[in-house]
């Protein structure tokens, strides 16, 4: 029983993936209750596979992990930032001396520094991550909440093309090893990984948008926006991914196992499916763990050249505006991001490799 | 097959680096980046005029026989900035590489050596560094070196806050690459038998274990020389790394972006350059893993 959950759970997966983002993609509601259907099957998997597995605890325990990582890091930037040299309202002209408590008084600065950092982890347990400094009034969260969709659909988007790029492009290659196509597909990915994205993207936009004029240069407003965006921000992912699974899928096919089930009379594809690949993505899994924060959180350049309303500008402009609440709310988030997303590769990792424990 | 029994014997480093000949795309990088180097070190005899030099009656020209790669919207030779350029990039990336080299080394050597409790405490620390993002760590660090003050020269000063914000985010990788290879050659019986002829922990660090981990570090290395030209280029194309007069490839690019539309030969020089350095770079790399680590061979 819980073979056959494991076995439908994960198609089941992707396509709940394929369906959500065709739909926001090209922008109408498709299928709902085959999105419906497919999240049940997956959450019903899950929580079998958590019963029968015995990973409660383990869950537990990770959750509890990631809730002591996430305190120390905001312990860690709140002390880093007030031991910084200067405040974060000095200007060139010094303000009067009077105005200058005001401003204290208002965010609270003039209280003794463990105070302060009571009142904001108190405040971060209610996902109140306080006011702007710079943006007066405004609050951390509301800031967050209003980039976030657009870095999150560019992340999701980039991280499929990737892996829809990549995975087969590395078992392609592995496949003509040492051949003309390995060769030119590996060329390939070495550019891939070799081009900084600000080389990628302006060339694009010079092909695309200037040359032929097909697609928008700039804004977040629709499918044809999407796509430069999403191909210059997937291209390293897919390359690194490509070069990871030849990798991976070369060192399997030299295994025995690889050579019995071929000798038992297993067709290609059911070996490539059924042994090689699932096998060969242990790498690939690794690699995706980090990749998914970076992805998510956004990529600063991208959203620079292409104008796109997301989280990336706050990165920079919040550590140079000196905007401390930005800066907590924007670590903590891209923190909580990656610490989720190394829970569930962990978590994928035993799917795959029922060898791996939890533990 | 009798032929190679009877050849001398070679050692393992003479090994890597027969190895390291015999494959052509590695060589060829390797002469690349010397010539680069050479270009970097020797700019004020080969650039043909000042990297600041500004010619107000010949603003943003096409190449020409005058202005080789043209010049840019102050009048300065593209060609001259490509290779000051050169200069500023390779001097971040090559020292940020040896200062994360040296304090990532001593901290992962530390750890690994020391095991338990220091170990776990250690990389704690690590771990918390990499739930930062990168970026930010990166800022703030320049923030706070950019308001201290340490140099009068100004150039000095745009180049040690930047190899700073570089180092300091970047040795944490290194500082777990070198821990792990430490904790495997803990276990290896020459450690052992070091140990029962009575060598102090330090002799035996110095003496057994950097020697023999210093193959992958070296890879390392040279896999984190591109990431740094790539992240320096990062910063100075956000207008927070280098700033104009100064060139790298980072500003020219950020410069050359801006006036993309209308003047496109000012964006692909310094995408080219950069992009024939990380290929070589990229290319060196594969090579020396190759050749030193040949079971290794096809890995990232």
């Amino acid at each position: 029983m819980i073979d056959k959950l494991k076995g439908l759970a994960f198609p089941a997966l992707v396509l709940w993936i394929l369906i959500l983002t065709i739909n926001s993609f090209l922008g109408f509601e498709m299928a709902p209750p085959v999105l419906w259907a497919t999240g049940a099957v997956i959450l019903f998997a899950f929580a079998v596979y958590v019963f029968k597995m015995k990973i409660f605890s383990y869950i537990f325990f990770r959750f509890i992990e990631a809730f002591l990582t996430l305190f120390a890091v905001a312990t860690f930037t709140f002390l880093l930032l007030r031991v910084l040299p200067g405040g974060p309202f000095d200007q060139e002209k010094t303000l009067p001396p009077e105005v200058m408590e005001n401003i204290a008084k208002k965010y609270n600065l003039d209280a003794p520094i463990y105070e302060q950092y009571y009142d904001y982890i108190a405040g971060v347990f209610t996902l109140d991550f306080g006011e702007s400094y710079k943006y007066i009034g405004r609050p951390i969260t509301e800031m967050l909440a209003e980039s976030m969709p657009a870095s999150i659909e560019l992340g999701i988007y980039s991280l499929i093309l990737a892996f829809l790029i990549g995975i087969p492009a590395g078992v392609w290659a592995a496949s003509r090893h040492n051949k003309f196509t390995d060769r030119l597909l590996m060329f390939f990915s070495i550019s891939g990984v070799a081009l900084p994205v600000f080389v990628v993207s302006p060339v694009l936009i010079l092909i695309f948008c200037y040359k032929f004029e097909l697609l928008p240069a700039a804004m977040w407003s629709g499918t044809a926006y999407y796509i430069l965006p999403v191909l210059a921000l997937g291209t390293r992912p897919a390359a690194t991914i490509a070069r990871l699974t030849r990798a991976s899928v070369l060192e399997v096919i030299a295994s025995d196992y690889i050579r019995t089930a071929k000798a038992k009379g297993l067709s290609e594809t059911a070996v490539l499916f059924k042994h090689v690949l699932k096998n060969s993505l242990i790498p690939v899994l690794t690699y995706a763990g980090p990749l998914v924060a970076g992805l998510l959180s956004g990529s600063f350049i991208i959203e620079q050249i292409h104008a796109i309303p997301g989280l990336a500008k706050h990165f920079v402009a919040s550590v140079t505006n000196r905007d401390y609440p930005l800066i907590m709310g924007v670590t903590l988030l891209y923190s909580a991001i990656l610490i989720t997303s190394n829970l569930l590769v962990d978590i994928l990792y035993s799917y795959f490799d029922p060898r791996i424990k939890l533990s | 097959m009798s032929n190679s029994l009877n050849q001398p014997s070679r050692s393992l480093w003479q090994d890597s680096i027969y190895r390291l000949k015999k494959n052509k795309s590695a060589m060829v990088s390797l002469y690349f980046i010397i010539f680069l180097c050479i270009v970097a070190i020797f700019a004020k005899f080969i650039a043909p005029y000042s990297y600041e030099t500004q010619n107000m009656d010949a603003i943003l020209q096409g190449p020409s026989g005058k202005f080789w790669l043209g010049t840019d919207s102050l009048g300065r030779d593209q060609l001259s900035r490509l290779i000051y350029g050169a200069r500023m990039s390779m001097a971040v990336a090559v020292f940020t590489a040896v200062i994360s080299l040296i304090i990532g080394s001593i901290y992962g050597a530390i750890s690994g050596w020391f095991g338990g409790i220091v170990d776990r405490i250690m990389m704690r620390i690590v771990d918390l560094l990499f739930s930062i993002p990168t970026l930010v760590l990166m800022i703030l660090v320049k923030v706070i070196f950019d308001s201290l003050d340490l140099f009068e020269n100004p150039e000095l000063k745009a180049l040690t806050s930047i190899l700073m914000a570089l180092s300091l985010a970047s040795w944490v990788t290194l500082a777990r690459v070198v821990r792990g290879q430490v904790l495997q050659a803990k276990e290896m019986l020459y450690v052992e038998a070091a140990q029962s002829i009575g060598a102090k922990p330090m002799y035996i660090l110095w003496k057994h274990i950097i020697p023999n981990i210093m193959g992958p570090v070296i890879i390392l290395l040279t896999l984190q020389v591109p990431s740094n030209i790539l992240f320096e280029s990062f910063l100075s194309f956000l207008g927070l790394g280098l700033q104009p007069p100064f060139s790298s490839w980072g500003v020219l690019s950020n410069e050359g972006w801006a006036l993309m539309k209308s003047y496109p030969h000012l964006i692909i020089a310094p995408s080219v350059a950069m992009a024939l350095t990380l290929f070589a770079f990229s290319f060196l790399g594969d090579g020396l893993r190759d050749a030193f680590d040949p079971k290794m061979r096809g890995r990232m």
